[in-house]
């Protein structure tokens, strides 16, 4: 193993559908305990570029490495031992309760025909506990809210004990609240836990919340990357959503706003 | 169990019944006439013993087929494994083949029927991928049919027609020791796996993806539970016709019991199945003078539960 190598590294990776692509030449890398921000329009391919670096879509051309090293012809169980992964909906049909689908997280953990262990079911009490949840673990998964769901998915995904999250908008249909919480809960875990993390946001305000960096996906490239304050400006916020914003600081703060210009007086 | 065995045309008392157990099990002299021995060993017990795994089979695999499926609504029957199983049967019995050999072609057509079936559904990438599926099940299910009919048209009219068209009903009526050799096997092979993986299966019904991003061999897991599922009805299929409802409608009461982890809903289904299939073959043949067709009857019950699941389930299983 590299000692030195980035946790996460993207390197020249193309990604898109059969006869499709969607992005072209993307590199970047994530050390751990860092966060790095992906903004980008409706339809950019941020989801398809997350689920290229999970290996659940074939790459179409560049290479994924986790330490140094190439998950190319990884199975599914050592890329869920390494990748953590939070989809934009998920959970299937079936009316199980929160806590039998956060211990699904633990699957990878144990072998094909094994029962959940008492450690299988502490790890999943635990991040239940994390995400302050607690009080979903016995309802349903069908009669619970978007925003409830999207806090069990990130508690599914902490449960998997991962040394890399990749987050597909985690902050989509929360309330105020529970973004200001699950924003917090991730940059705080990032740094207790050494973990990558990998997010997306169709907030760029976010990235002041919660992100060390900030990559900003157009037309199917890498359009800027680098620390929060240099990427989130009016020129790559007009570039990235055709749209004339402006990042205003808060006092004493490293927190910056965007307002769209035309509500400034 | 026993109330089955004693219920019939040839009235067996309780204490008859407990009688002739004891013999057995103290090797003594058996009290009862030869002709009650008879009634019990060569009828009554394989009837009830091919009843129970039939019913404990068609609940398992609908079980499995509808975590595996993402769906509460498909079963053996709308898969088009039931027809696809009947038709190799047919098949079978049209050329004459040994009892074990058309439990084989049995597997075989509810195996190609299953695979048609999916493949459609993944070829058809439409947004209603739940109404694709059921839809190519309905579909493969009406051309198996029509298959049986052509192999009907064909037959020898006299000899193997009637014995189709009887089977095809859905009948224990003519289950024997040999049968329950064959039947109770596949049923055990079927159940295994699904008991061990079960798991996983509970996994498998997020979905491809999210199954995958949690670590699930999702190929492998698919080919295991289809391969015992099928199994499973084809030999059901084999031993007694199209019994149907039983794989939908069983699992779903068990789920609504339940709920949808595999590690309770397969024992529940499998004991609902099993228990639920005797009741019905005991009524059928003690009801009237005339023994009723077994399928007649599991629709005629399955369908008004079913659409009284459908109108009062609390539960928004449908999506």
């Amino acid at each position: 193993m590299v000692v030195d190598a980035a946790r996460l590294a993207v390197e020249d990776l193309s990604y898109g559908y059969r006869g499709h692509a969607v992005g072209r030449h993307i590199s970047f890398s994530v050390d751990a305990g860092e966060v790095l921000c992906v903004l980008g329009r409706n339809g950019e391919g941020k989801s398809t570029l997350f689920k290229t670096v999970l290996g659940l879509l074939p790459p179409r051309a560049g290479a994924v490495r986790v330490d140094g090293e190439f998950t190319a012809g990884w199975n599914p169980r050592r890329r869920a031992l390494t990748f953590g992964y939070v989809p934009q909906s998920g959970g299937g049909a079936f009316p199980f309760t929160v806590a039998e689908l956060v211990l699904m997280a633990r699957t990878a953990h144990r072998g094909p025909f094994a029962a959940p262990s008492a450690a299988d079911r502490d790890a999943a009490d635990k991040a239940i506990a994390t995400l302050g949840i607690g009080h979903l673990a016995q309802r349903e998964w069908l009669r619970i809210s978007g925003g409830e769901r999207q806090l069990a998915l990130v508690a599914r995904a902490l449960a998997q004990e991962p040394r890399i999250l990749v987050l597909d908008e985690p902050t989509a249909s929360l309330d105020f609240g529970n973004q200001v919480r699950v924003l917090d809960a991730i940059r705080s875990l990032t740094e207790e836990r050494g973990l990558a993390v990998l997010l997306s946001t169709h907030h760029p305000e976010q990235a002041f919340a919660c992100a060390d960096r900030v990559a900003v996906l157009a037309g199917g490239e890498l359009l800027r990357i680098g620390a929060p304050a240099e990427v989130v400006t009016t020129e790559t916020l007009r570039a990235c959503y055709s749209a004339e914003v402006a990042v205003l600081p808060v006092a004493n703060s490293r927190y910056r706003v965007c307002v769209p210009q035309s509500y400034l007086l | 169990m026993a109330a089955a065995i004693a219920l019939g045309p040839y009235r067996l008392a309780a204490g008859d019944l407990l009688a002739f157990l004891m013999a057995k099990v103290t090797g003594a002299a058996s009290p009862l006439p030869a002709s009650a021995e008879t009634v019990i060993l060569q009828i009554r017990l394989p009837r009830v013993l091919a009843a129970t795994a039939v019913g404990a089979a068609l609940a398992a695999s609908g079980a499995a087929y509808q975590s595996l499926f993402r769906n509460p609504l498909v079963s053996p029957d709308i898969l088009g494994v039931s027809a696809g199983a009947a038709f190799g049967a047919v098949v079978g019995i049209f050329l004459s083949l040994p009892v074990l050999a058309i439990e084989a072609t049995s597997f075989a057509g509810g195996l190609a029927a299953v695979i048609i079936v999916y493949a459609i559904a993944a070829a058809i990438r439409g947004r209603d991928s739940v109404l694709v599926l059921v839809l190519a099940g309905v579909v493969i299910g009406a051309l198996f049919g029509a298959g049986v009919g052509l192999l009907k048209y064909l037959a020898d009219p006299y000899n193997q027609l009637p014995a189709i068209t009887f089977w095809l009903l859905g009948s224990l009526a003519a289950a024997n020791l040999r049968d329950l050799t064959s039947l109770l096997p596949a049923v055990a092979v079927g159940l295994v796996p699904l008991g061990l993986l079960r798991w996983r299966i509970d996994v498998m019904t997020l979905g491809e993806e999210e199954a995958t991003a949690l670590g699930l061999d999702t190929r492998v897991l698919r080919v295991v539970v289809i391969a015992a599922a099928t199994l499973m009805t084809s030999a059901a299929v084999a031993a007694s016709g199209i019994i149907g409802w039983v794989g939908l409608v069983v699992p779903h009461l068990a789920r609504l019991m339940v709920g949808p982890a595999f590690t309770r809903l397969l024992p529940v289904s499998v004991l609902f199945g099993a228990g639920y299939l005797l009741a019905v073959d005991t009524v059928a043949r003690t009801i009237g003078t005339v023994e009723l067709p077994l399928g007649v009857l599991t629709a005629a019950l399955g369908t008004p539960v079913f659409l009284c699941l459908l109108a009062f389930s609390r539960r928004p299983a449908w999506s």
